[in-house]
């Protein structure tokens, strides 16, 4: 039962705080849940592991491509697309805006996160660093997906040089 | 031989120029409405290249009135996903207005979200929803 008082307490920032949590947990038992089968697959059984989480990424970047730009106008150019990935699908998702966004105007795209949300309660700093990829694959295949329902096929990777930064490397595939 | 219709509207989704879903009412008709809604997609892939080189910030999903024939009206829509809706409703229907036609629009962009949300629907496949084609129906009982 919600008092009137809690309500207010809660408002709209509680109510937000409590969406980015469950996501954090669901996405670290994901992870875990993946490795727990073994702990140590090796190379082979590595690169699987992280290719479904990549894949679990991609299908849900798919309806998100579909769902959050309902009310925003068509887009212009390819530029656009990456600018909407960096502010309304991280705002969306991790409740912040990319930190920056680079390009070679020749169709790679590097996004950089200072403080990646799935990151930061891990470590600060090169603790942990060889980890930080399984928790950064969900993510890499929902960039894929999100640009591959808004008409782009593309390659997305990760890299950490010390947590929490990370950059988001996209590549367009063109055919 | 001449046929009679009574009212009757049909409801197409396209993506990359490959039909989603396609629906017509009355069903003996599809084959003239699959005809004209190809026609009428060279029409909406003008309207889209047109907007891409325009100088005024037209940039909306709405594509209005693609073309009237004698019989029919085709309207167009496409979403940023680049998925195509075309609506094709008898002449005869003139109580329609434009707003009518894009809240119309709109249903379907929603639905369509929906069917992409399904987990066990394919990006890409033709969509067999039942709750989709209730919507359709829904809306067509109130063209016709």
């Amino acid at each position: 039962m919600r008092t009137r008082g809690a309500e207010r307490l809660l408002g709209r920032g509680g109510r937000r705080m409590a969406d980015a949590a469950l996501f954090e947990f669901l996405h670290t038992e994901m992870v875990a849940e993946l490795w727990a089968q073994d702990p140590d697959p090796g190379p082979g059984g590595q690169k699987m592991s992280l290719s479904v989480l990549e894949g679990m990424g991609f299908r849900v970047g798919q309806a998100l491509g579909e769902r959050l730009p309902r009310e925003t106008l068509a887009f212009r150019e390819e530029l656009d697309v990456l600018k909407f990935l960096c502010k309304d699908v991280w705002a969306a998702v991790f409740q912040k805006q990319m930190d920056s966004l680079r390009t070679n105007h020749q169709g790679t795209y590097v996004l950089q996160d200072n403080s990646f949300p799935l990151l930061i309660r891990m470590a600060s700093g090169l603790q942990y660093l060889e980890e930080a990829p399984k928790f950064l694959a969900f993510t890499c295949g929902l960039l894929r997906g999100t640009l591959s329902t808004l008409g782009i096929k593309s390659l997305v990777t990760a890299s950490v040089a010390a947590l929490p930064a990370c950059k988001f490397q996209v590549v367009i595939q063109r055919s | 031989m001449e046929w009679f219709l009574v009212t009757s509207a049909a409801v197409i989704l396209f993506l990359q120029n490959y039909p989603l879903y396609i629906r017509s009412v009355p069903t003996e008709n599809e084959l003239k409405f699959h005809y004209m809604v190809h026609t009428s997609l060279d029409v909406v892939d003008e309207k889209i290249s047109a907007m891409g080189k325009a100088l005024v910030d037209q940039r909306e999903l709405y594509l209005g009135l693609l073309y009237p024939t004698e019989d029919y009206k085709v309207y167009g829509y496409v979403t940023n996903s680049k998925v195509k809706f075309v609506m094709v409703v008898d002449s005869s229907n003139t109580a329609l207005r434009d707003n009518e036609i894009r809240s119309m629009f709109r249903k379907l962009h929603n639905s369509y979200t929906d069917v992409m949300c399904n987990p066990f629907y394919n990006p890409g496949d033709r969509i067999q929803s039942r709750a989709f084609d209730g919507m359709v129906t829904s809306m067509m009982i109130q063209v016709c």
